[in-house]
């Protein structure tokens, strides 16, 4: 942990700087999307669940943002990235900033999230990068809960009822067009791959592909080949959702700059 | 109080075909302090006053998620987002406990709820107040968690086992619900013109609903005589309120703000402070579901319930094919 803040410190890494908002980003605007269902969802034990999974992301969005502020070395903790910075500036895949819609829509979203987050923290806990590992690594345990809770819900709302199976149907046809763009590399990625930081994305495609294959006969649902993908997130071109999402969130702090809470 | 008697009408009178032994056992064990279980013979009553009392603890559980879920979005610190996620799961898991050991006297989680969406069961009254600004998250906190815990922490001594139980894990929970909103009170109290203007404003607004948790003074609670026989009540309302006020003042001052009360002064003959009259018009209104919002906190209870029907549904559609599949293999 210390070398690698020490050599944080020392020398900025705007790649890193870039690829730890990335995930911090992911986690931060996903807890969001999920607070909404808080009091909300269709069962208390639901309910708890989706909570207990924002939780989890809040937490991972605080230590990657403040890593993030350590990286850039100008006195941004995560509160002050979280709060203060416009949708062009955060990096978020364009998935989980996809509204709720009804129960499938965001299982449908939280399947797809889960399972490639998964994969992916399978790779940060090996980063050269100790703070990285060492987040991912507490990390990893609640992204498994995650992404098997969420296939469990899209089994069992895919084989449930003829209802149920056409509005999990829906949900993953509002999704899929987000898809690829968790897999695609860019020099951020490519560079961070280089240095042994994170795995390279797209090399995570075909156990995502391998999980939901098996996850989607156990649902009893069709895979059809995925539309054209929609991409932006991570340069800071969100869908129209981002600037509402960020509005609600950033709201009281923007107002009352200065204040303490 | 999430289970203060919101009933005005006497309950009715023991039914008199119940051996005359088995009530005498019955409250035997009840005045020795002894723990009631489910299998265990118990007169109709206390049954039914039981299942209205936990169900409506639960109710307030679950209703009370909404108005601070209200602020889970808004909230102005990740710090503070994750505490207050925390709290509203907290409060769900406190439903959840709560149904269940309602549902071990006989009445189905279903049923309850369903009593609940069609009017019949009642909520705590303070759930039907708006939380205008982050000041009201420390407010609820504070005063709401404060005032549920002077209720609770006798219940977990309450006659019945399982809701002594449940009571035993709610009440370390609302502790820390009560210190973290105090904190947020320090902060705002302790903070810019502006926060220290929203922290008035929520005490000024939260106050008095908060000692009408404790329900209707004493001489109009027809119930809380057999209540405290039963032991499922260890304090009368107005010896709780009374509890509340004097450990609650002190606390208003040392964050430097004015409990909205003009009457209210220290007597130093009875050690107590004494306090202003309660608004009982109001109290009332708000029980009979006219509270400034007790129709937008019914609508969402009852529309994520329709909502989720399909949901609820296809699970059990799911688990069924699962059970014939396993016994088809067998
Ligand atoms: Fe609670
Ligand atoms: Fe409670
Ligand atoms: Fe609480």
């Amino acid at each position: 942990m210390t070398t690698a803040s020490s050599s944080a410190a020392s020398r900025p890494d705007p790649a890193l700087f870039d690829y730890l908002l990335r995930l911090g980003d992911d986690s931060l605007i996903l807890a969001q999307r999920l607070s909404e269902w808080c009091g909300h969802a269709p069962m208390i034990e639901v309910d708890l669940s989706m909570s207990n999974v924002a939780l989890d992301l809040v937490g991972q969005a605080m230590l990657f943002l403040d890593y993030a502020g350590q990286v850039e070395g100008k006195g941004r903790d995560g509160d002050k990235l979280a709060f203060h910075r416009d949708a062009l500036r955060f990096r978020n895949c364009l998935l989980v900033e996809q509204p709720n819609g009804d129960f499938g829509q965001t299982m449908a979203r939280q399947y797809l999230f889960s399972t490639w987050q998964r994969l992916l923290f399978q790779g940060l806990v090996k980063s050269t990068d100790a703070q990285i590992a060492g987040i991912a690594a507490k990390a990893l345990k609640e992204i498994e809960y995650h992404a098997d809770w969420s296939a469990e819900w899209v089994v069992r709302l895919g084989d449930g009822t003829p209802e149920s199976r056409e509005r999990m149907i829906n949900g993953f046809a509002w999704m899929w067009r987000f898809v690829d763009e968790l897999f695609q590399v860019d020099e951020i990625d490519a560079a961070v791959a280089k240095a042994g930081i994170g795995p390279a994305r797209d090399s995570l495609r075909s156990d995502f592909d391998a999980a939901l294959k098996s996850t989607f006969e156990a649902a009893t649902l069709p895979l059809t080949p995925l539309p054209a993908a929609v991409l932006g997130g991570r340069k800071g071109h969100h869908s129209e959702h981002l600037g509402h999402i960020l509005a609600e969130m950033q709201h009281l702090p923007r107002s009352y700059p200065g204040a303490v809470w | 109080m999430y289970t203060t008697e919101l009933q005005k009408q006497p309950s009715k009178p023991v039914a008199a075909t119940e051996p005359q032994e088995l009530i005498d056992a019955f409250e035997a064990r009840v005045a020795a302090d002894e723990f009631i279980e489910p299998k265990d013979w118990m007169p109709a009553a206390y049954r039914r006053t039981l299942v209205r009392q936990i169900s409506q603890h639960a109710h307030s559980e679950i209703v009370g998620m909404l108005p601070e879920g209200n602020w889970i979005g808004r909230a102005p610190s990740l710090r503070r987002k994750a505490v207050l996620l925390a709290k509203v799961q907290d409060e769900g898991g406190h439903g959840l406990y709560l149904y269940a050991a309602a549902e071990t006297l006989g009445t189905s989680r279903e049923e309850m709820i369903e009593a609940l969406h069609t009017g019949k069961a009642k909520y705590s009254t303070i759930f039907n107040y708006p939380t205008l600004t982050w000041a009201d998250i420390g407010a609820i906190g504070w005063l709401v968690d404060g005032a549920a815990i002077m209720n609770q922490v006798p219940l977990q001594r309450t006659s019945y086992g399982p809701y002594a139980r449940a009571m035993v894990r709610v009440c370390k929970e609302e502790s820390f619900h009560q210190r973290q909103g105090y904190e947020i009170m320090m902060c705002m109290a302790n903070g810019t013109p502006e926060q220290k203007e929203m922290a008035q404003d929520a005490l000024d607004r939260w106050w008095w609903p908060s000692l009408m948790m404790f329900g209707p003074p004493d001489d109009e609670s027809p119930n809380t005589a057999q209540s405290m026989r039963w032991r499922i009540k260890r304090d009368t309302n107005d010896e709780l309120r009374q509890h509340f006020v004097d450990v609650t003042v002190p606390q208003a001052e040392f964050l430097g703000l004015k409990v909205p009360d003009p009457k209210l002064r220290f007597n130093e003959a009875t050690g107590h402070y004494q306090f202003g009259e309660i608004d009982w018009a109001e109290f009332w209104n708000v029980v009979k579901g006219e509270g400034p919002v007790a129709k937008e906190r019914m609508h969402d209870r009852v529309k994520a319930w329709d909502e989720g029907a399909w949901v609820r549904d296809a699970a059990a559609a799911h688990a069924a094919k699962q059970h014939s599949t396993r016994q088809a293999a067998e």
